[in-house]
């Protein structure tokens, strides 16, 4: 039941990115992510990690994705003009970049998993819950933890500053 | 004693250093004041070292210094060698003697001209170049001080250089002049080659060693006779002399008739030794000197150009000299060499006082009776007319008999060498008369508003003393027919081997006879000249239409320069353009052309890789990122 | 466990691929922009699966780092694209050529 609905759900997950990348209008491409990125949570629940997944939604597919539409809808951005011709060569390429990248991802997959055990460690109960999360953060991940809320205040100044005056 | 022979050399040196690279600080004045006393210098210290040479016994005068040693590459090994000997120190005494004096004039001449003080650099240079030359016993260096004054004789002719036919004029000088020195290097490759060294004083001791291999003497002499050729004027490389007219007027009398167009003739001189065992080359001296002597002459005779007269004169003369030179008798081209030194600069430089006077007109039909307005300039010139038409008492009629007697012994009875020579000397006395006549006599012809006038006392002095020079220089060679010792003669002989003095035990009466003769015929020829300019000047145009065809081969110098602007330059210009647009547009210029071309065009295929697109870089990495990973894997 | 490692990782490797060609083909900076969250999300995957089949929660901790970090580059990102778009009404950034010369 949950490997169905795993593949069920990555299927949908990689037909809605491809979507997102494959589409014209900025808009549909940003609703298809914001479902990507709805899609991906349930995969992070059903891999037992419930508090990533709560935040994939609250950060990405709510705030972030948010943002994206408000950009897109600020400016106002139509459909891409379609190339002026889609040549030969920009065929070939994209069908070359496909194939190296892929195949390399797919060789890495394949071989590099080759050692790994094929069954899963046991886990405690409560694996991916808040708690055992929070207690490594405030503890043994203090100055990292400490440190990305620097770099969100410095961002929040950097974009205000940015979006604010005309350079 | 000998250690003061550097001096010698040193002096003009500093002259030329110091007008130079100072001269822009010196008055006009200050920069003609210190050539004029560096020349002085090396005079002085020429003088008083051939009294010091004259004490000593006849077989040893022989001074040396050896200063350092120039270029030791190997066996060749160049000494920079000083050697004052009878030979060089006659040459040493005109050079800075006369030099000086025309140093003087030039103060005179040259005044108000913008380039004085490189004039005075160029003509110090010169001295010193030409004291090099024949104070060297090393071939190198002396071929060092022979190209040098080919150096300053360019930048001298073409010293008005923004007047193009002068430029043009200089070059042609240095290029016909390379034609000889080509032949000059050869000859002392083969030389080192022979006798493996270049001093000239070994060789001339080495030289009986090899007298069996007449074909070996033979190239080397008469490739030496080649660069003596190009740099005296000889027939066929005399062109340049003419056109050399275009320097200043003393500079034509320095470098163009007393010094450096004698090089040759002291450069065979020199090698006495050497030549003497070659008679080929000899009789080839000879017949050349001969053929320029008698040539040069029938063209000065219809120039109208005052310098050029005296240039064609100048031509002819060195042609006597070389006659001398292939008759065996050295001593009597030197002799000739030295009288001539002294009435030639006396002419060039009195010919400068009348174009001085005339406000530069150097066309000798333009001018006439002079002789009222410059009486001084009328008096030396007269001097140095009769001088060198050979008229008894005066310099050049004890050299040229000498030269007469040579060539009438040498062929051991009349010969056509002897007669050419006669013939010449009758054409020498009636040019120079004639322009004598033209310039100084007759009625004046020269445009209203001119005020011909006397040059100032710094140009005469040096002309008054050259004028005494022209007749003082011949008594030193004055011969036994006459009663005289032939002082110049048994003072040169020790270098001038056994043919030089031994000539005059000949038959004293037959000696006289010919004296006779020439003069006979020098003052036939002035009379003639006297005929035809004053007497009846009507006669000129008579005879130029009389015989049309000689006056016009005359009067256009036989037409010479066409010739090999025609068979020389032509064909070398054509080959030029053909290689320039054949193989060097179409060939070279192409491969170098496409070369480039072909760079460019790989250049722009690649650039296609360097789009200035992101996109296109990131994907660049991420190929990169994908080998390295593969890379990874497959090890 | 639900599915096996293998699994998930293939899936982590075709959403980064079709994130890169979303980066290297797209035109709209917008559209590339999001393409990189794709690619961020799919190392997101990878690790959420590491984490489970190792049975340690560190792999998780950096999801959570790497979420605030793209939280604070969308953020900038955006920014930049708007000020690009304010001074050369594009986002095609074929034509943003600025630097190139």
């Amino acid at each position: 039941m949950t490997s169905i609905l795993f593949y069920m759900f990555a299927s949908l997950l990689i037909g809605s990115s491809l979507f997102v990348v494959l589409n014209r209008n900025p808009i549909y491409s940003v609703v298809m992510l914001v479902f990507a990125f709805a899609n991906l949570a349930a995969l992070y629940f059903l891999l037992e990690a419930y508090f990533i997944g709560i935040l994939q939604i609250l950060v990405y597919a709510g705030a972030i994705m948010v943002l994206f539409l408000f950009v897109v809808m600020l400016l106002n951005v139509g459909p891409d003009r379609a190339r002026p011709q889609w040549a030969a060569m920009d065929r070939w390429w994209f069908g070359g970049m496909v194939g190296v990248v892929g195949l390399t991802l797919l060789a890495l997959v394949t071989r590099g998993m080759g050692p790994l055990r094929s069954s899963a460690a046991d886990i405690d109960d409560g694996f991916g819950e808040i708690a055992p999360l929070a207690t490594d953060l405030f503890s043994r991940y203090l100055l990292p933890f400490e440190t990305a809320a620097l770099l969100l205040t410095v961002a929040l100044i950097g974009t205000v500053f940015l979006a604010k005056r005309r350079i | 004693m000998s250690e003061l022979l550097y001096l010698i050399v040193l002096f003009p040196l500093i002259g030329f250093l110091v007008n130079g690279l100072l001269g822009r600080w010196l008055t006009e004045r200050q920069s003609g004041l210190v050539a004029s006393l560096t020349v002085a210098g090396s005079f002085l210290i020429s003088a008083w070292l051939l009294l010091g040479l004259l004490t000593l016994p006849e077989q040893t005068r022989r001074l040396t210094q050896t200063l350092f040693t120039w270029i030791p590459v190997g066996e060749l090994q160049v000494h920079v060698t000083y050697v004052l000997d009878p030979l060089s120190a006659v040459m040493v005494l005109v050079i800075t003697g006369v030099g000086l004096l025309i140093h003087i004039y030039s103060i005179g001449y040259m005044r108000g001209d913008p380039g004085v003080r490189r004039y005075f650099a160029y003509l110090n240079l010169f001295m010193f170049m030409m004291l090099n030359l024949v104070l060297s016993d090393n071939l190198v260096v002396l071929f060092l001080g022979w190209e040098g004054v080919g150096l300053c004789s360019y930048l001298l002719i073409g010293f008005w250089f923004s007047d193009e036919s002068k430029a043009r004029a200089g070059m042609k000088a240095f290029i016909v002049n390379r034609i000889g020195d080509a032949a000059f290097i050869i000859a002392m490759i083969m030389l080192f080659d022979r006798f493996g060294t270049l001093s000239m004083g070994d060789i001339a001791w080495l030289a009986p060693g090899v007298s069996g291999d007449t074909q070996l003497l033979t190239t080397i002499t008469m490739l030496l006779f080649i660069g003596a050729v190009g740099k005296s004027a000889q027939v066929p490389l005399y062109v340049w002399l003419p056109d050399a007219m275009a320097g200043p007027t003393p500079v034509s009398a320095l470098i163009h008739a007393a010094t450096m167009v004698t090089a040759g003739v002291y450069l065979i001189a020199r090698n006495a030794a050497l030549f003497s065992l070659a008679p080929v080359t000899m009789a080839t001296i000879a017949i050349v000197g001969v053929i320029t002597a008698l040539f040069a002459a029938t063209i000065a005779v219809t120039q109208n150009d005052i310098k050029k007269v005296l240039a064609y004169s100048t031509i002819s003369q060195l042609g006597y000299m070389f006659m001398a030179l292939g008759t065996g008798a050295f001593g009597a081209a030197v002799f000739h060499l030295m009288t001539h030194a002294f009435f030639k600069a006396l002419l060039f430089l009195g010919a400068g006082s009348v174009i001085h006077g005339m406000g530069d007109e150097q066309d000798m039909r333009k001018m006439g009776n002079l002789r009222h307005s410059m009486p001084i300039t009328f008096g030396v010139m007269l001097v140095g007319v009769l001088a060198i038409s050979g008229i008894p008492g005066l310099s050049g009629f004890f050299s040229k008999d000498e030269i007469l007697w040579a060539a009438f012994e040498h062929g051991g009875g009349v010969n056509l060498i002897y007669l050419a020579g006669l013939l010449t000397a009758g054409l020498t006395a009636f040019y120079m008369s004639r322009m004598l006549f033209l310039t100084f006599f007759g009625q004046s012809r020269w445009a209203d508003g001119k005020q011909p006038h006397e040059a100032p006392s710094v140009m005469t002095v040096p002309l008054i003393i050259l004028a005494f020079l022209a007749i003082a220089g011949g008594y030193l060679g004055v011969p036994e027919a006459l009663g005289g010792h032939n002082l110049l003669h048994h003072f040169l002989s020790p270098v001038l081997s056994a043919t030089a003095a031994g000539g005059h035990m000949a038959n004293e009466a037959v000696e006289m006879l010919l004296m006779l003769i020439s003069v006979g015929v020098a003052g036939s020829g002035i009379y003639l000249a006297f005929r035809i300019y004053i007497d009846k000047p009507e006669t000129a145009v008579t005879l130029q239409e009389k015989f049309p065809l000689l006056h016009r081969l005359s009067a256009n110098k036989f037409y010479v320069d066409e010739l090999y602007r025609a068979i020389i330059i032509r064909p070398f210009e054509m080959v030029s353009e053909l290689f320039w647009k054949g193989l060097d547009v179409k060939i070279i210029d192409a491969a170098v052309n496409g070369a480039g071309r072909a760079l460019s065009n790989i250049g722009g295929a690649v650039r296609m890789i360097q789009t200035g697109r992101l996109q296109h870089y990131a994907s660049m990495l991420l190929l990169g990122v994908a080998f390295i990973l593969i890379m990874i894997m497959a090890s | 466990m639900v599915v096996p490692i293998h699994h998930v990782i293939a899936i982590a490797a075709i959403l980064f691929t079709i994130g890169v060609m979303g980066v290297l083909f797209r035109r709209n900076a917008i559209i590339v922009f999001m393409s990189v969250e794709i690619m961020l999300n799919a190392v997101n995957l990878a690790f959420v699966g590491f984490s489970r089949f190792h049975g340690n929660i560190d792999g998780q901790i950096f999801v959570f780092f790497i979420m605030t970090l793209a939280a604070a580059e969308v953020a900038v990102g955006l920014a930049i694209i708007i000020s690009l778009f304010r001074n050369l009404s594009t986002t095609d950034i074929s034509e943003i050529n600025r630097l190139k010369y």
